[in-house]
C-alpha cells in the first residue's frame, strides 16, 4: 500500500502562509546535542525540524502552523524559543 | 457610556487579546454594557489561526444572539452522530439521526472558523467594540503587581485598560506571564491534526445519507495506533474533514508522525468509502488543551481574565468533545464583569472575582466539574487500546453464525473477547466502575 498519496510538500502547499521576515521559532542547537529524544523531529506537524550529521537540529520557520507542539514535548530546557510570528504574517486558515 | 474608571490613565475599559470564540463573546457582552472596547488579533482576520474538529454548538448564543441559524456561517447542520471503535479489520458504530437537529433552534454545525469566527467577532463590532487586526500582544503592562494593559508589536502600540481579558488560546502566553499556566505542559495537550477533502456535494450525500444543509459527524476510538487520542469524519457543504486529534507526549514518544495516522484513518475499510478521491484542499493543525477540570488554571488576577482555550476549557469526555461553546460560554460571563468591574472602578482580582463565580453557576464549569474524572479515563491505556478491540470481538462472535456448533453464550464471548485482547475481568470491573463515576 502507498501510505501516503500525496508528498509532503504537495501536503503543506495546501495551506496558505504569509512569511514573515523575522524567524518566530529559534533553536539553540548547542543545547540539542544533548538531547536524546529530539521529539520535534517527529511531532512537529509542519516537519519543520531536521537532525544534522552533528547532532543539532536544523529548523524552519516559514510553514508554520504555530500549533506549539515543538516547543512543548521540548525537554532541553530553553532549546526553542518560540513566539507568535510578527502581526498579520504566517499562516491563514481557510477552512480550519 | 461608562465613566472613565478603573485606571484614572486607562484609554479603555477593556482589552480583549485574540478575537475567537472567546474573545469576541467578551468584547460583545462588554461593549453591550457600555465599556470601551478593543479586540486585538493578531492574524489578518478572527479565525485565521483557529481549528476545530467535529461541530460547533451555538445554542450558548440562545440569549445573547437570539435568532443567530439564520446569520450563523453554516457549512452542514449535523443532523447524524456517529461514535465509532475500530480495530484494524473491525468497525463497532453507535449510529444516531434525527430531524429535529435540522430545524430551529437545531444543535450542532460544521463551518469554517474563518467565517464562524469573523461572523463573532463581527456582532461585536457591531455592539460598539474596536477590532484592530495583523497585530501581536507581545507583554502584559504591570504595575504594582496588577495588569494595567498590554503591550503590542505595532509603534506607540501600548493599550491601557482597567481590564485585560486573555483569550490569547492555547498557548496563552498571557496567562502564562501572569503566572496562572505552566510554561509547558504536554501531559494534557492534545494535537488536532485535519485533511480539508473536496467532494462534490451529491457524492457528500450519497456517501453520508443526508441531504440539502443537513450533515453527519463521526468520532472514532482505536485508530490511532495506541496513542491516546481518536479520530473524527464531519461533512462540510462540499468536502470533507478528516483527522486525529493525539496526546503530543503520547506522538512524541512513539516517533509516529500525525499525518501518517490521518493516512491509517483515511485507509481503514470503515471510513476509506467515505473519503475516496477526496482532494486535499487544505492541511491544519492545532493544539487543544484537554486536561480537563483539575488543569484549569486560577481564571482571574487584578486587572486580568482568562477564558476559553487559555484556561483550558475544552470539554474532552469521550462521546462529548466540545470546545468553541466553552470558549464563548466563558468570554460572555468575562465580559460581563469586566464591564461591571470598569464601570464600577473596581477592577482588583477581588472586583474580578464574579468570573470565576458565574462560571461555576453556568456550564461552563458545572459540565467541567460533573465529568472531571473522564479525560483521564477516556485517555487511559485500557480504553485507547484494548476496549475497542474487545466490543468488536463481542460483536462479531455475535452475528458470526457457527453453525454446526450452536451460538456461544453472551458470558462466553465476553470472556474470550476480554481474554484476546489481554483485558483482566478485575480490570473490567474496575473500569466499570470508574466509567459510571466519570460519566454520572
Amino acid at each position: 500500500m502507498t501510505y501516503d498519496q500525496i508528498a509532503f510538500e504537495d501536503r503543506m502547499g495546501t495551506v496558505e502562509f504569509r512569511v514573515a521576515e523575522r524567524a518566530h521559532i529559534v533553536v539553540d542547537s548547542d543545547v540539542c546535542r544533548s538531547c536524546t529524544t529530539k521529539a520535534c523531529v517527529t511531532a512537529c506537524p509542519a516537519n519543520l525540524f531536521a537532525p544534522t550529521s552533528d547532532g543539532g537540529i536544523l529548523f524552519n520557520y516559514e510553514q508554520c502552523f504555530e500549533c506549539g507542539t515543538c516547543y512543548q514535548v521540548c525537554n532541553g530546557e530553553g532549546a526553542i524559543s518560540w513566539t507568535y510570528p510578527d502581526g498579520g504574517h504566517g499562516v491563514v486558515f481557510r477552512q480550519g | 457610556m461608562a465613566e472613565r474608571a478603573g485606571e484614572p490613565s486607562a484609554q479603555w475599559d477593556v482589552v480583549v487579546v485574540g478575537a475567537g470564540p472567546a474573545g469576541a463573546a467578551a468584547a460583545l457582552t462588554a461593549a453591550r454594557a457600555g465599556a470601551r472596547v478593543v479586540m486585538v488579533e493578531r492574524g489578518p482576520f478572527p479565525g485565521s489561526k483557529n481549528v476545530y474538529g467535529g461541530v460547533v454548538y451555538p445554542r450558548v448564543l440562545d440569549d445573547v444572539l437570539p435568532g443567530w441559524w439564520d446569520e450563523v456561517p453554516v457549512q452542514r447542520w449535523v443532523t447524524r452522530r456517529q461514535t465509532m471503535m475500530l480495530t484494524g479489520h473491525q468497525a463497532l458504530t453507535v449510529d444516531f439521526r434525527t430531524e429535529a437537529w435540522g430545524r430551529p433552534p437545531y444543535n450542532g454545525c460544521t463551518t469554517f472558523r474563518a467565517d464562524f469566527d469573523s461572523w463573532l467577532a463581527g456582532k461585536a463590532v457591531e455592539a460598539g467594540a474596536h477590532l484592530v487586526t495583523s497585530t501581536v500582544v507581545t507583554e502584559l503592562l504591570q504595575e504594582g503587581g496588577r495588569v494595567v494593559g498590554v503591550r503590542t508589536d505595532r509603534p506607540d502600540g501600548d493599550l491601557r485598560a482597567g481590564v485585560v481579558i486573555a483569550a490569547d488560546g492555547v498557548n496563552s502566553f498571557l496567562a502564562k506571564e501572569a503566572g496562572l499556566l505552566p510554561r509547558t505542559q504536554s501531559e494534557h495537550l492534545t494535537l488536532g491534526v485535519k485533511e480539508v477533502l473536496s467532494l462534490p456535494r451529491e457524492v457528500i450525500e450519497e456517501r453520508f445519507g443526508v441531504t440539502g444543509d443537513h450533515g453527519v459527524d463521526i468520532e472514532v476510538l482505536g485508530c490511532t495506533r495506541g496513542i491516546s487520542g481518536g479520530g473524527f469524519v464531519y461533512t462540510n457543504r462540499d468536502s470533507v474533514a478528516v483527522g486525529v486529534v493525539v496526546s503530543i507526549a503520547g506522538l512524541a514518544k512513539a516517533k509516529v508522525r500525525a499525518e501518517d495516522l490521518v493516512a491509517d484513518l483515511k485507509a481503514h475499510p470503515a471510513i476509506a468509502p467515505l473519503v475516496r478521491d477526496g482532494q486535499l484542499k487544505e492541511y491544519a493543525a492545532h493544539l487543544i488543551p484537554e486536561g480537563g477540570y483539575h488543569e484549569i488554571p486560577t481564571l482571574h488576577a487584578d486587572g486580568f481574565l482568562v477564558t476559553g482555550d487559555a484556561a483550558g476549557l475544552t470539554l474532552a469526555a469521550g462521546i462529548w468533545l466540545e470546545g468553541v461553546n466553552f470558549a464563548i460560554g466563558s468570554g460572555l460571563e468575562a465580559g460581563r464583569v469586566a464591564a461591571a468591574a470598569a464601570a464600577c472602578g473596581d477592577t482588583s482580582k477581588k472586583g474580578l472575582s464574579a468570573y470565576p463565580k458565574a462560571l461555576k453557576k453556568s456550564f461552563v464549569l458545572q459540565d467541567h466539574k460533573r465529568l472531571r474524572h473522564a479525560p483521564d479515563l477516556v485517555m487511559s491505556p485500557r480504553v485507547q487500546q484494548q476496549y475497542p478491540g474487545m466490543m468488536a470481538d463481542v460483536v462479531e462472535g455475535l452475528f458470526t453464525v457457527v453453525n454446526p456448533a450452536p451460538k456461544p453464550a453472551w458470558s462466553q464471548l465476553l470472556r474470550k473477547a476480554a481474554k484476546g485482547n489481554g483485558v483482566r475481568f478485575r480490570d473490567l470491573v474496575v473500569d466499570a466502575a470508574r466509567g459510571a463515576r466519570a460519566f454520572r
